[in-house]
This record gives structure tokens, C-alpha cells and sequence, in this order.
């Protein structure tokens, strides 16, 4: 079937996909800049077409408990929320990924720390990435750049979450969250009626029983959890790791940005280039796993590489782990809920890398 | 072609359905568009704007600082925008409640007075379609039969019978807009 063609913003255009990709369920307690995918939800009331559960929970904690009870029935099931909710969903969250359960979590950034602003941001990188809950665990962390990646990553995020039994995160921030551009949606998919073996739905006499649980009080059993958590991360880093590259072929400078910043670079470079400078944009798309390879032999190419994130630096580290030394590295960006225009990137990388 | 635009105005006066309707006849033409509103503490009452971006190319930055064309519906909005147009661009605005007028000397600037002429044709709320149609006389990037088709896009149906009442209202806004100085 063909994909049909809408202008929509990047929030509904999540909710939408959701929708079609035959989700299960959705719980969610609103806040700005993302309470468009709940109300769209809403609106659109799948319940009475796909059969698909939308529910307002009564806080950030219960509808992520709820998705951690939907997931341990082997359902789809997803909750959005930004910054400032996503801190309250950490316990949820680090559960979920020690009970090993499919998930999708929608993160639009605003600003922070704290309540911050409501204006779009890319401070949660090292929340997303690094952890955010307690103990040794990843996420896979897509990193939407356009409201057409908003509705695709919906689908790719259940495919790679069911197939390691992870939760993945989806790191969008306010401006794709609020902007309009045109989408393909994919046709309508049913909700999936296979249970996974692993879902604790009942007991059948054919089985032993199934357990969802993120404790284990024997040292050297949790120890031997923890090294096939470890075992899992480095596949997904082996097989999952997905970036773009622009204009990289004869840069000498490569700025290296996700999500609205890889957007703005990429006019940035085509700036630089009207200069006489040779720059080049690599976007990673999963942030978890990092293209640390790509970017190591890049390093040897180039003569400097920027991280342009709108943070006080954080992806920034990745970047000089990845490169290892071999050419200098530095961060530009705004942060309060400001976005980084593609003058001030050139300008940056003028000051910080080519001198005058 | 790639066309960078600013609408900016009141909350309220229609600026972000207007970057809409600009979108959606976008995409009518078969182009690619972006649209960027303000969506901060400014929405809750004060000032909106919305960058609104229509090309033939894949669009890269959705946020720009620096605009092919400005379309200023209040004082403040010409304050703060009209230093944010190319050199060699178009200013549109409405003379409605402005007492200091525009004053660069390197920009094209325009004059539809669509609140004085909304009230005159008795539809307030057609304000916006009309300011829509001057710049679509000074800028001609989209058909007009793509931009009635935006327009049924972006309305709920219910709405769909002021379509003929916004269609005039495009055609009367080519009609009074004023050429008011030419670049040096």
C-alpha cells in the first residue's frame, strides 16, 4: 500500500505512527513541549479502531509502571513525556531494563536542570545515555532528526526493542516536537497477537512458570546477570549502531550533531563551504550505540572535529572517546532553550579550530 | 528556490494558521516546507511568531535568524525582526497601530493595511488570508488554486464554507498592497 502524505508536527506525527504500527498501549501524564502526542492520542481514540489502550495516568510514575506491567505481558506499549517527567519515570525505567522488557519512551527535551524552560534543548544526553536510573544498564537511544524520523523510529523502536528484550528511548527535543513538515505514514499494521515466551500471561501445564522481576539477592547470580546484560550491550553495539554522514567525503573539519542540531549543521556546513572551508556533518542516529568507530577513522582524516549540541557539553565526551586523542576536539552550543544558529556554528568552528 | 519567511505578530491575530495555510499550499505545489512556531510564554499572550520555509530542496536548518521575507502585523515584531531581513528582501507589514515606521534603506518594503480592509469587507477574521494575498502578489511562489487547496487542508470541515470569504479575501489582499520603497 502507498504511504500517505500529511503535514503534521513532530508529536503528532509520533502519535500517529503509533497508531499504525499497532501498538498495544499508551499511558502518559502531559507536559510541554510534547502534550500533543497524548492529546492527539485522545482524539483519535484508537481504542474503537485497533483496539490500542490510550490512558492519562494520574502521574510520570504510574504510567511508566504501567508500561513496565504492559511489557511484562509482551505488549507494545509506550509512554512520552519531557525532561523534567522522564527524571520522575528513572525508577520505572531502570526496572524495566533489569526485568529485560520492550518498551518505547518518548523523550521531547526542554530545558533544564530542574523545571528549567519549556523551549527545546539537548541537556538529557548523558540521562539518556548514560543511564539515567541506578545500576549498569543502556538504553538504545534513537535520535529523531525531522518529524518524518519521528513517525519511522516509532516502528524501528519496537522492532529493536522486542529484539533484544530492551526498552529504547526515543531523544527528540521541543523543536521537532513543535515543528510541521511533510511525513509518509506507513500503512496501518494489526496489533501483533503472538505472545512472547517470555510474557508472563498465565501458566500453561506445558511450562514452567514464566518470572518478570528486577531483583535477585545472590551475588554471583546478579553478577552473571550483569555480564549477560554486558554481552547484550556489545552485540547492540555491533550490529545496531546507525548515523548519516554529510559532506564528510573531502572534509578537513567534521562537526558531529543529532537531532535539531544535525539539522542546523547541516546548513552550517554548506556556510562553511561558501567560505572555502572544507567541513563535514556526521549525524548519529543511535546515540546508544554511538558510532565511536566511524567517528575514530574519521579522526584520522580530518584536522579537528565539533560537537555542536544544545547543551553545556555532552555528547561532546563521546566524541573524545571516539577520537582518542588523534586531532583536537570541541563543543559549541546554546542551552536555555536556545537553538544554535548555523552562523554561530561556523563562526565556532572558525575561532575554536581554524583560527582566523 | 527555497523562500525563508517570518510571520509575526499579536497573539491571536491568525499568525501561525497563516504560516499554515503557507505550509500546506506548499506541500500542494508538491515543495518542501517547514514550519517553526514560537510556542513559548510568548503564545501565552504577547507576541507569536513562526518561521515558515518553502523549497524545492530538502530543507536543512528549520530555525534560521536571517529572512528572504518578513510579514509584521505589530510594532514590537517590527522592532525586533526588521534588522533579521536579507539585504535585497521584502518587508511586509500592516500600518495598523505602527508609529514608527520601517527605516533600513536596503530592503523592499511593502504596505498592506488588511485590519482596516477586514473590517471594511465585515470579516475580521479574514485579516490574515488577506495579508496572505499581498504577499503572494510580491512573492508569486505559490498558485493560487494550490493555496485554496491549503486552505481546505488546514480547516477543519466545519469551517470549509468560509473558504469562497478567504479566497476574496487572498484577491483583495493582492489588490491593496502598496509598494512603499524599493532597495537601494
Amino acid at each position: 500500500m502507498e504511504k500517505e502524505l500529511r503535514l503534521m508536527k513532530g508529536n503528532e506525527a509520533v502519535a500517529e505512527a503509533a497508531i499504525r504500527a499497532g501498538v498495544d498501549g499508551y499511558f502518559g501524564y502531559p507536559i510541554t513541549p510534547q502534550t500533543e502526542i497524548i492529546e492527539y492520542l485522545m482524539e483519535a481514540n484508537p481504542a474503537e479502531t485497533t483496539g490500542m489502550v490510550v490512558l492519562q495516568a494520574e502521574s510520570e510514575i504510574a504510567a511508566i509502571n504501567m508500561v513496565y506491567g504492559g511489557a511484562a505481558c509482551g505488549k507494545k506499549v509506550m509512554t512520552s513525556s519531557s525532561s523534567p517527567g522522564i527524571s520522575l519515570k528513572q525508577e520505572g525505567i531502570t526496572y524495566i531494563a533489569g526485568a529485560e522488557l520492550p518498551c518505547l519512551i518518548v523523550n521531547v527535551v526542554r530545558g533544564g536542570p530542574g523545571l528549567g524552560t519549556i523551549q527545546p534543548a539537548q541537556s538529557d544526553y548523558f540521562q539518556a545515555t548514560k543511564g539515567g536510573g541506578h545500576g549498569d544498564y543502556h538504553l538504545i537511544v534513537l535520535a529523531p532528526a525531522s518529524v518524518q524520523e519521528m513517525a519511522d523510529f516509532v516502528d524501528l523502536s519496537f522492532e529493536l526493542a522486542f529484539k533484544y528484550r530492551n526498552p529504547v528511548m526515543m531523544l527528540s527535543d521541543g523543536a521537532i516536537g513543535q515543528m510541521m513538515e511533510k511525513v509518509y505514514l506507513s500503512p496501518q499494521k494489526e496489533r501483533s497477537k503472538t505472545i512472547p515466551e517470555w510474557a508472563t500471561t498465565g501458566k500453561p501445564s506445558t511450562r514452567e512458570r514464566n518470572i518478570i522481576t528486577s531483583l535477585d539477592l545472590d551475588p554471583n547470580r546478579q553478577e552473571l546477570f550483569n555480564r549477560k546484560l554486558l554481552a547484550k550491550y556489545d552485540e547492540i553495539r555491533e550490529k545496531e549502531v546507525r548515523f548519516e554522514e554529510f559532506q564528510c567525503e573531502d572534509a578537513e573539519y567534521i562537526l558531529v550533531a543529532y537531532g535539531t542540531s544535525a539539522r542546523v549543521c547541516q546548513k552550517s556546513v554548506q556556510l562553511a563551504r561558501e567560505q572555502g572551508i572544507k567541513a563535514g556533518l556526521l549525524r548519529p542516529i543511535t546515540l546508544f550505540p554511538f558510532p565511536t568507530k566511524r567517528i575514530n577513522e574519521l579522526a584520522g582524516k580530518v584536522k579537528g572535529m565539533l560537537s555542536v549540541e544544545m547543551s553545556a557539553g555532552q555528547m561532546v565526551e563521546d566524541v573524545l572517546l571516539s577520537v582518542n586523542g588523534k586531532v583536537p576536539v570541541y563543543h559549541f552550543g546554546r542551552m536555555g532553550g536556545i537553538v544554535t544558529t548555523p552562523e554561530e556554528v561556523v563562526e565556532s568552528l572558525k575561532s575554536k579550530l581554524i583560527g582566523d | 528556490m527555497t523562500e525563508e519567511i517570518i510571520i509575526a505578530g499579536f497573539g491571536g491575530q491568525g499568525v501561525l494558521s497563516m504560516g499554515k495555510i503557507m505550509a500546506y499550499s506548499g506541500v500542494m505545489q508538491d515543495m518542501e516546507v517547514s514550519w517553526m512556531p514560537s510556542y513559548g510564554p510568548e503564545m501565552r499572550g504577547g507576541t507569536a511568531n513562526v518561521i515558515v520555509i518553502i523549497s524545492s530542496e530538502r530543507i536543512s536548518s528549520p530555525i534560521i535568524k536571517h529572512f528572504d521575507t518578513a510579514i509584521i502585523l505589530n510594532q514590537q515584531s517590527l522592532d525586533k525582526f526588521e534588522s533579521s531581513i536579507k539585504p535585497g528582501g521584502v518587508l511586509i507589514y500592516d500600518g495598523n497601530g505602527i508609529t514608527r515606521h520601517p527605516e533600513r534603506k536596503d530592503i523592499n518594503v511593502y504596505r498592506v493595511d488588511a485590519a482596516e480592509e477586514a473590517s471594511r469587507m465585515n470579516s475580521p477574521k479574514t485579516f490574515n488570508t488577506i495579508v496572505l494575498g499581498g504577499f503572494l502578489k510580491v512573492k508569486p511562489i505559490i498558485k493560487l488554486e494550490n493555496v485554496i487547496k491549503g486552505l481546505k487542508k488546514s480547516l477543519p470541515e466545519r469551517y470549509h464554507n468560509l473558504i469562497p470569504m478567504n479566497e476574496k479575501a487572498l484577491i483583495r489582499g493582492e489588490e491593496i498592497i502598496k509598494e512603499v520603497q524599493k532597495a537601494l
